[in-house]
């Protein structure tokens, strides 16, 4: 024990380790600082994570288009544990989006980026752009189909910013085309350049923390007032606070020891993710899709009507990041309290709503045609019975033609356009004619690619489909049908 | 040590130019070895940043032009048919592996007449598919629609499908390809 102190002693006398970590460890934080905090702590654990299994990754992935796929094959299939150390790399990379996006609600709920903390929250928001830009970047590392045609929709968006748009795309694929250049130029950023601007700016998030303390949880009444605010908060921690370990240190543990075996089990049970199809461009029988992170983007890019959507996709980002930015310089004083606040809770509730719900579109994406509707769903035997021939045929007029891609019979099919088990209730024969050939609202005009007979199939087939006691649906102007008693007179 | 107490601009001598006039020889000197420190080491940053920014915008500033590639026989494109072709792209590089590889469909309006489509919807680059039966391509992820001559038939596409130039030599029908295409070339 004694040769232990002594040789303590020995280190501490020539670094001054000790001196330096101590104020790390021992500050004091409000005493009332529970549950609420350890977000933070949770999104650096995970954040470590990411570091120690991508490094190991990094040992045997090849970073070139002409064998990353493969290589991620061999990781999953012949290293050993290979398959565990993908898992838990993209798990703990959900995982840390997670946690960053509550630790950020929390703050912004509890208006933590007060003064003096506003270095606090704008650092934070760096920390997740950097995040969401490894989250992109390693989706790239896995180099399948959803990896390819994910950088083709990049390309085409880079392609919009007006006169810099083909020089932007140059700069993002590293060259003309989607290739070789194109991962390792995001390959770079994925291992050397982004992790090194979160490592620097976990940094800085670190220190200013210890400079500026962590915030009281807030309380209704208890403004921040700038000019007192730091005298009076020091006085409080001195007074009522408490040494970081291990009152507020111990929590933190229990959260992310309750995380870190969660993530073990969520990894061992569902494994890696992907890699995907091989990433082949003439391989065209594919469905691109994003990872979760970038789901609601996906969705919103769907969303957006097509006469702005160029603007809003190159603009919006710009003003969101800038909004986020300005948040503490809009409001640096006064109430921190969600009651005082009520304008701020319904904003980051709508903002939490808005990208649950995008997430959602993104994920069932019913803009998208169901590709093989027209070949792999069954008509539903209640719309063929009792039908005549020539509406049977149109049945099949209307599986061939592709209809099914796009539009649904007993909720299986497209989305894309209405469903149409009771179309005939809305629209006439002569309507049917009309929107089958001339298309309009979203749908291509079949004139030219059915002849009459196929039209005239198809639209018998179509005029049968309301449900029992329904009427037809009558062509505006044509007579209306008379009342009962009218009919006798007749 | 004895120079920077002496001195009265409150800086403690840390060589931020408020030093009174009457500085000593030596103090003089090292405010003239920092200028000339500052201005070897700007100079010698901005010969070392030249070729690294070129470097790194090199994508950008490097100029690609297509060349003609041969997709085949005319004969494999049948008249009044959509056929799909692949090809590998002509200005690929070593690492390119299976990615320089690239798909189009090919449209023989009447023999000797073609359209040569990208594979690239035009909205977000997505890889349209050819349904023979109803004369369309659509796109699987934004629902881009587009007629049997490219042109824009439904969904969010700002225009018809990117067209690649074309020629019969011989038998042979060549496209004019290479760049991936794009809103601000006509391919």
């Amino acid at each position: 024990m004694n040769f232990l102190k002594g040789s303590l002693a020995w280190i501490e006398e020539r670094t001054g380790a000790m001196a330096f970590v101590a104020p790390l460890m021992f500050h004091h934080v409000p005493r009332n600082a529970k549950w609420w905090y350890v977000f933070g702590s949770a999104t650096l654990m995970f954040f470590t994570i990411q570091i120690v299994t991508g490094v190991c990754l990094a040992t045997v992935y090849a970073p070139s288009a002409a064998q990353a796929w493969q290589s991620l094959n061999y990781i999953d299939t012949e290293v050993p544990m290979g398959w565990m150390l993908r898992a838990l790399h993209g798990w703990s990379s959900n995982a840390m989006v997670v946690m960053m996006a509550i630790h950020m609600l929390q703050v912004f709920l509890h208006a933590s980026y007060k003064y003096p903390r506003e270095l606090n929250w704008i650092t934070g928001v760096f920390l997740l752009l950097t995040t969401l830009a490894l989250a992109f970047t390693g989706q790239v590392m896995r180099w399948d189909q959803d990896a390819y045609w994910g950088l083709g929709i990049g390309a085409a968006i880079a392609d919009r910013i007006p006169v810099f748009g083909d020089q932007a795309r140059a700069l993002l694929l590293g060259g003309p085309i989607i290739g070789g250049e194109t991962l390792n130029r995001f390959f770079a950023l994925h291992v050397f350049v982004l992790p090194g601007a979160a490592i620097a700016l976990v940094g800085l998030h670190m220190v200013l923390i210890i400079k500026n303390g962590i915030s009281e949880m807030p309380k209704p009444g208890a403004v921040v007032v700038p000019s007192t605010y730091r005298k009076e908060f020091e006085e409080r921690m001195h007074k009522d606070g408490v040494p970081f370990v291990p009152d507020a240190a111990q929590r933190d543990m229990v959260f992310c020891g309750v995380c870190l075996i969660g993530l073990v089990a969520l990894a061992a049970f569902y494994g890696p993710f992907g890699p995907g199809g091989i990433p082949d461009p003439t391989l065209i029988n594919t469905n691109p899709r994003p990872d979760y992170p970038f789901m609601w983007l996906f969705g919103a890019v769907s969303l957006l009507p097509p006469a702005s959507e160029t603007a809003i996709m190159l603009i919006a980002p710009a003003i969101v990041v800038l909004v986020l930015v300005a948040v503490p310089f809009l409001s640096n004083s006064g109430e921190r309290a969600p009651s005082k606040r009520p304008a701020m809770v319904l904003l980051a509730l709508v903002t939490v709503t808005a990208i649950a719900a995008l997430t959602w579109e993104g994920t069932t994406s019913p803009w998208s045609p169901v590709m093989d509707g027209w070949s792999s769903l069954p008509t539903p035997s209640e719309f063929t019975k009792g039908r005549t021939p020539l509406e049977m045929q149109g049945a099949v007029v209307f599986q061939f033609a592709q209809c099914r891609n796009c539009h649904s019979l007993d909720g299986r099919g497209g989305k894309r356009g209405p469903a149409l088990d009771d179309i005939a209730t809305r629209l006439s024969y002569d309507q049917l004619v009309r929107q089958v050939q001339q298309g309009g609202g979203n749908m291509p005009a079949y004139g030219k690619n059915l002849d009459s007979a196929q039209t005239a199939a198809v639209v018998g087939f179509l005029s049968t489909l309301h449900p029992f006691n329904e009427p037809d649906a009558m062509t505006p102007g044509a007579q209306l049908p008379l009342p009962s008693g009218a009919a006798t007179i007749r | 040590m004895s120079e920077s107490k002496e001195k009265s601009c409150g800086c403690g001598g840390c060589g931020c130019g408020s030093a009174p006039a009457a500085a000593s020889k030596s103090e003089q000197r090292r405010g003239f070895m920092f200028k000339v420190g500052a201005g070897l080491l700007g100079v010698g940053g901005l010969l070392t940043a030249l070729p690294i920014v070129s470097y790194l915008i090199g994508p950008a500033t490097k100029r690609f032009s297509n060349i003609w590639v041969n997709l085949g026989a005319t004969s494999s494109f049948p008249a009044g048919q959509t056929r799909f072709a692949t090809f590998l792209n002509p200005i690929r590089q070593p690492t390119d592996g299976d990615s320089a590889k690239t798909a189009c469909w090919v449209r023989c309006i009447e023999a000797g007449q073609f359209q040569v489509f990208a594979i690239n919807c035009a909205h977000l680059g997505c890889p349209v598919r050819w349904f023979e039966q109803s004369k369309l391509f659509m796109c699987p992820c934004h629902g881009g629609v587009y007629y049997q001559d490219g042109s824009r038939a439904a969904g969010p596409p700002p225009r018809g499908l990117f067209e690649y130039a074309w020629k019969v030599e011989g038998d042979a029908l060549l496209i004019d390809a290479g760049r991936l295409p794009g809103l601000e070339e006509s391919v």
